[in-house]
């Protein structure tokens, strides 16, 4: 009924608006203002934690270093590919991609534009993997350090001597995480439980409050006190079980005390928003420098938050206990597994 | 421990059955007046995220109303095009839910500048699990009791059944379906607030494919509108058992346990609990 004119009528309005894209100026007058484009990872902005850092780190980069910013919340997987191929035919001097599931893409994007710098958090590398290509630097982050820390708390903290951790994808990126908790809890309580669930098999996992919530609640219900979560927005659901029920919870990638102030016990803070405004800095400075760059406990990288907020809520001497294992480690007196035992 | 473990479950399946049983009833009203409800997904997701918008405003009261009546407005666009404009109804169901998708994500950017996350809205407390599971399921007996006792529910199965003979005694087809629809959006709309309520915020995607489970939990329940509540409770368990058997189980028996949902799903529509009719007039506009 509404028929050849309605059809006529959407395919005008797609070709306006595909105009409209298109036409838009890419890149205003070339300045010494330094443009990065930054393409965010599963979860987008509001994570409360990954994203999040990568962001604060950018507009502190925007603000101090006067860069000029531009940011793209992918929606779904193939969206990634273009945002970052998109963002490097602008006009950008360095593009970041935030989030390991951008290596493959990034790597191949880096070659065909070797004129823009590209940079990648929590970038992958397998065994046979070739090197970085020259404009494209890998930050990468030693997580089960600062989750082996996190997990000496949790150990110390519970009183039920059940403690439990939630991934959010289950991919060996999200497993350093358990390893390294695991790894933690078994140094300062060899008997003490840790209950392990994932949120899913695909990158959703890391955008899905609903089921954080549900499998905290499952844990919390067996009896554990304290959960570490590993799962960027998914997380958001595992405050809210702390929050209803009072018990602990561990924060991943940024200060997460605000989440719950009655409930987090610590974070586990990787300084993305310090590797980003780095890169910034360096791109600015003419100082960028392609390859690997890895942070762990001895460079800062990773770390565990205590102040007086949390700190009511270490038992005596926790403190000094995950202060002296922290030396440890930043000495090479101990090297944390990987790989979930 | 176990009666711990056992009442854990049980809050578990009211909480994660809300959507699914009021978007499953909402689609055996859609259905048995004779439009496809394949826009639940839409319904659902737009319901959700006009609560976050109106719970942020003034509470969860107005979040819960906002998101009825969200869902009713995807109702209303999807009947129109259905009804009067004659479309197919599974061609409309899907561009709803399309529309819906890119459509929060923009009105997102909009009020929160990021299309991927709600700021923490004032919602509702884990203890409202039990009081909302047992309100959806009495929904579904309100919605069976209206379709089989009162005038309006028979004039609706007729619309669904023969619409050509309805309009011969005077029924105003249209405007029936219409109004099914319409109901369908809200209902739909209402579970979908309950998401963005228990959650206390919108999150992208948030509806992640309910709306097509509780069309199939229509279809397992023989289009009507208890056994799809039913159904839709038992889709509601199966994904609680996966989540709570997580922390007992590892490796290969973990992701069996995952597919659990799914595989009812297959399991239903394969007719092996029984074969089942739809409306006659299901999908045929008159």
């Amino acid at each position: 009924m509404f028929g050849r004119q309605a059809i006529a009528v959407g395919v005008v309005v797609n070709l306006l608006l595909l105009a409209a894209g298109l036409g838009r100026p890419s890149a205003e007058v070339a300045s010494d203002r330094v443009r990065v484009g930054l393409v965010f990872d599963v979860g987008g902005l509001g994570d409360k934690s990954f994203n999040d850092a990568a962001h604060i780190g950018l507009v502190r980069a925007e603000e101090t270093l006067d860069a000029q910013i531009s940011t793209v919340e992918p929606g779904d997987g193939s969206d990634r590919e273009s945002a970052l191929r998109q963002l490097a035919a602008a006009g950008n001097d360095l593009v970041i991609g935030v989030g390991f599931i951008f290596t493959d893409d990034i790597r191949r994007i880096a070659g065909e534009f070797p004129d823009v710098k590209f940079a990648c958090v929590d970038f992958s590398v397998g065994p046979g993997d070739p090197p970085p290509p020259p404009n494209l630097l890998g930050l990468r982050f030693r997580e089960e350090e600062g989750s082996f820390l996190v997990g000496a708390a949790a150990g110390l903290a519970s009183k039920t001597g059940k403690v439990g951790f939630i991934g959010g994808m289950m991919i060996p990126l999200i497993q350093k995480f358990e390893a390294g908790y695991v790894d933690g809890v078994r140094a300062v309580c060899p008997t003490c439980e840790v209950s392990i669930a994932y949120a899913g098999t695909e990158p959703k996992a890391f955008a899905d409050p609903t089921t954080g919530k549900e499998l905290a609640l499952a844990q919390y219900g067996r009896g554990a006190d304290v959960i570490f979560h590993a799962s960027g927005k998914t997380g958001a659901g595992v405050f809210v079980a702390a929050r209803e029920k009072g018990k602990m919870a561990i924060g991943v990638d940024a200060d997460q005390f605000h989440e719950a102030p009655c409930c987090v016990l610590t974070s586990m803070v990787k300084d993305v928003d310090v590797a980003v405004y780095d890169t910034v800095l360096a791109v600015a400075t003419d100082k960028f420098k392609g390859g690997l760059s890895e942070f762990g406990v001895k460079e800062g990288g990773v770390r565990y938050v205590f102040d007086d907020r949390n700190a009511a809520m270490w038992p005596d001497g926790a403190r000094e206990r995950v202060e002296a294992l922290s030396a440890e480690i930043a000495a090479g007196l101990r090297t944390v597994p990987t790989v979930p035992q | 421990m176990t009666t711990a473990l056992l009442v854990a479950f049980v809050l578990a399946v009211f909480r994660i059955s809300v959507p699914y049983v009021l978007a499953a009833v909402g689609g055996t009203l859609s259905e048995r007046a004779g439009v496809v409800a394949l826009g639940l997904e839409g319904m659902l997701l737009t319901g959700a995220f006009c609560a976050a918008v109106g719970a942020e405003a003034g509470g969860p009261a107005v979040g819960a109303l906002a998101g009825a009546m969200g869902g009713a407005g995807v109702g209303v666009i999807l009947a129109a095009c259905v009804v009067y404009g004659r479309a197919d109804g599974v061609v409309v169901g899907v561009a709803i839910n399309l529309i819906a998708l890119g459509g929060t994500r923009v009105a997102m950017q909009y009020v929160w500048q990021s299309a991927s996350s709600s700021p923490t809205i004032p919602g509702l407390s884990g203890g409202w699990a039990g009081a909302a599971g047992l309100a959806a399921l009495a929904v579904s007996g309100v919605a069976a009791a209206a379709l089989t006792r009162t005038a309006w529910g028979l004039r609706v199965r007729a619309v669904g059944e023969h619409p050509a003979a309805a309009t011969s005694l005077g029924i105003d087809v249209a405007q029936l379906r219409f109004g099914a629809v319409a109901l369908s959006g809200a209902l739909a709309g209402l579970g979908g607030a309950w998401l963005a309520l228990d959650n206390h915020g919108f999150v992208d995607r948030m509806s992640g494919g309910r709306g097509y489970i509780a069309l199939a939990a229509v279809i397992m329940g023989r289009w009507h509108p208890g056994f799809a509540a039913l159904a839709a409770v038992c889709f509601a368990a199966t994904e609680a058992a996966q989540l709570q058997l997580q922390a007992v189980v590892s490796g290969g028996a973990r992701e069996f346990i995952q597919m659990l949902p799914y595989l009812l799903t297959l399991v239903a529509l394969a007719g092996v609990l029984g074969r089942s009719r739809p409306p006659a007039a299901l999908g045929r506009n008159v």
